[in-house]
């Protein structure tokens, strides 16, 4: 998880992750960001997010975020 | 069956009317019934074409679904025996499965759509290549009424069958429903399943202030449709066709075809949305008030939404995420500069996704170029976010009403520039007249009676100017305090009605029709 707001904090250091529950609905993370986000995940945690598992649901916060990538390893 | 013509209009009122006085249980069979008759009136030929999208499409979603639940009846039965290993192998196994149906499926449809859309189109580039010596002839083949729309529709659907995000429509009948609802069949939106398809089977009860909200949208957008854009496509043909209005011309078009886009697009959704609305179904909106955008990737999501979102999902997402991708990625971030080399796979698979969209408009250069261009703009606008957010607080603009509609003419200037490749005939004389603006411009132009003779009088000039003005405080208020009909709604039905009324008087004592107009088919329909 420190690995994952490390990576989060580098794409928008103005972001509290630890209380920011919107953050694709509210558009701080765009199209763009969620691409070099699962490309820093896949580069420095060894998880690969695949294209269904791209939705707002798995990406509002750094908890689901965090959820998503336990799962995926756990698969 | 012009959306815009008589014979529509009674086609909807008879619609709505009798959708409410038939038993409920029959109404989406009655909706079913009434698409495939609007799409068999604007021509038969097109039946074959998209009941071959919705067999195919339907039954690949029944495979995909049955592999599916074999696959978690099996590893449920055998969850015991099976090691980590042995269970990822089987799932990769069923995966591969499901993924030859889906890809069979998937060439099948985009091979209708890219035969009949983009034939001719490569006809004349190979012609182009060889500078005449291939000499292939056209074809003269059936492009069906919005087969775009409703390809990318069905398959947005199977593909979100595929990945296990929408359950698969047993009853054909139903699946072939979504696939025609004849309101979006045209021009979209494109809708998704999930959203769409419950909506129409479910029973709707007439609900009074749905029909009044929906009718209020229909003649919005009418008048949008008839009252401007039919109105200032007179001029806009005047410019575009001829090389000889350079200079100022070049800018007046620019600004015509902004407009004339705008009422036109936006207006035929509202009439679709409106029609549906009437009958108690909600369609996604496809647009936000796409002109009060601060930038240009702010723009394109609130213009043509539910197209940028299914380019967004179905082409983006699994480009970006792919296996080559993602190791060009890892290769990229160790060999290239740390900005550039962190964003490589990002520019990559947004080519990609502009360079379908400029195809997706239109099977012509133009539309390439113009796609192309967008994504230039766009990343480039990108890579200088850092200089902007170093300007914004060295002077203090950003939240500034006056640098908000700074940025809010410079958005529309832009895009209305890089739009003007689908004005004339070709990139290389789309170059030439926007050049034509530094080169030729005559600021004369604007007040020396030279617009008086593109085909618009001073009357034309003069309800363009009123309904301009009308659909501008619309939309501010829209913007500001929410829905403007809802609010009139809420104050006074009476006052609702009574505008609706003029509004009605105003498109058809105002509208664009009779001797010197034609009556001109919505642009995207084209699509």
């Amino acid at each position: 998880m420190e690995e994952l707001l490390e990576i989060l904090t580098e794409l928008h250091p103005d972001v509290d992750y630890d209380s920011e529950e919107h953050l694709v609905d509210d558009r701080i993370l765009d199209s763009l960001d969620i691409i070099t986000l699962i490309s820093e995940i896949d580069d420095r945690l060894d998880v690969t997010i695949p294209a269904e598992e791209i939705i707002p649901e798995n990406f509002n916060s750094a908890k689901a975020l965090g959820e998503l990538i336990s799962r995926l390893e756990d698969e | 069956m012009l959306f815009n013509s008589i014979p529509f209009i009674c086609f909807i009122i008879g619609t709505v009317f009798l959708y409410y006085i038939i038993p409920k249980k029959v109404q989406w069979c009655f909706l079913l019934i009434v698409s495939y008759a609007f799409y068999t009136i604007a021509d038969p030929r097109y039946l074959i074409f998209i009941g071959v999208t919705t067999v195919t499409v339907w039954f690949t979603s029944l495979k995909v679904e049955k592999i599916n639940t074999e696959q978690k009846a099996y590893i449920k039965e055998h969850k015991s025996e099976l090691s980590k290993e042995q269970k990822q192998t089987y799932k990769d196994k069923m995966k591969s499965r499901r993924w030859r149906w889906l890809l069979l499926c998937l060439l099948l449809n985009l091979g209708i759509l890219c035969v009949t859309k983009y034939t001719n189109f490569a006809i004349r580039t190979i012609n182009d290549i060889f500078s005449g010596a291939a000499k292939l002839k056209p074809v003269d083949l059936i492009v069906p009424l919005g087969i775009s729309f409703y390809t990318f529709q069905s398959l947005s659907y199977v593909i979100d069958v595929y990945r296990g995000k929408q359950e698969a429509q047993h009853n054909i009948f139903k699946f072939a429903l979504f696939v025609s609802f004849f309101p979006q069949l045209a021009q979209g939106p494109i809708s998704r399943y999930g959203d769409l398809g419950p909506q129409l089977l479910a029973q709707h009860r007439f609900d009074s202030r749905k029909l009044s909200y929906g009718a209020m949208r229909i003649v919005w957008g009418y008048f949008k449709k008839v009252i401007i854009a039919d109105r200032v496509v007179t001029g806009l043909t005047t410019l575009t066709g001829s090389t000889e209005y350079t200079g100022a011309y070049v800018l007046c078009a620019m600004f015509f075809y902004a407009l004339q886009l705008y009422c036109d697009f936006t207006g035929g959704i509202d009439i679709t949305i409106g029609i549906a609305e009437a009958m108690g179904i909600k369609v996604t909106e496809n647009f936000k008030l796409p002109y009060f955008s601060k930038n240009i990737k702010e723009y394109w999501n609130r213009w043509h939404i539910t197209m940028g979102s299914w380019f967004t999902d179905y082409i983006f997402y699994p480009i970006s995420v792919c296996g080559p991708m993602l190791k060009l990625s890892k290769w990229s971030r160790n060999h290239l500069p740390a900005g550039i080399g962190k964003r490589v796979t990002v520019y990559l698979s947004c080519f990609a996704v502009w360079l379908a969209t400029g195809i997706w408009h239109g099977a012509a250069w133009n539309f390439v170029a113009w796609g192309l261009t967008n994504y230039a703009v766009i990343m480039i606008s990108q890579e200088l976010e850092p200089v902007y957010a170093k300007f914004h607080s060295r002077f203090h603009v950003k939240g500034k009403v006056g640098y908000e509609v700074f940025q809010i003419i410079r958005t529309i200037c832009l895009m209305s520039a890089i739009r003007m490749f689908d004005c004339y005939k070709d990139v290389a004389q789309t170059f030439k007249m926007m050049w034509s603006m530094i080169s030729s411009f005559r600021i004369s132009t604007f007040y020396d009676g030279s617009l008086m003779n593109i085909g618009l009088t001073a009357s034309d000039y003069a309800v363009i100017a009123v309904g301009f003005a009308v659909v501008l405080g619309v939309s501010i208020i829209k913007a500001r305090k929410g829905s403007v009909r809802e609010r009139v709604y809420n104050r006074s039905p009476l006052v609702f009605y009574n505008l609706m009324a003029v509004m009605i008087v105003a498109i058809i004592v105002l509208g664009a029709y009779g001797v010197g107009y034609d009556s001109s088919q919505f642009i995207y329909t084209q699509f």
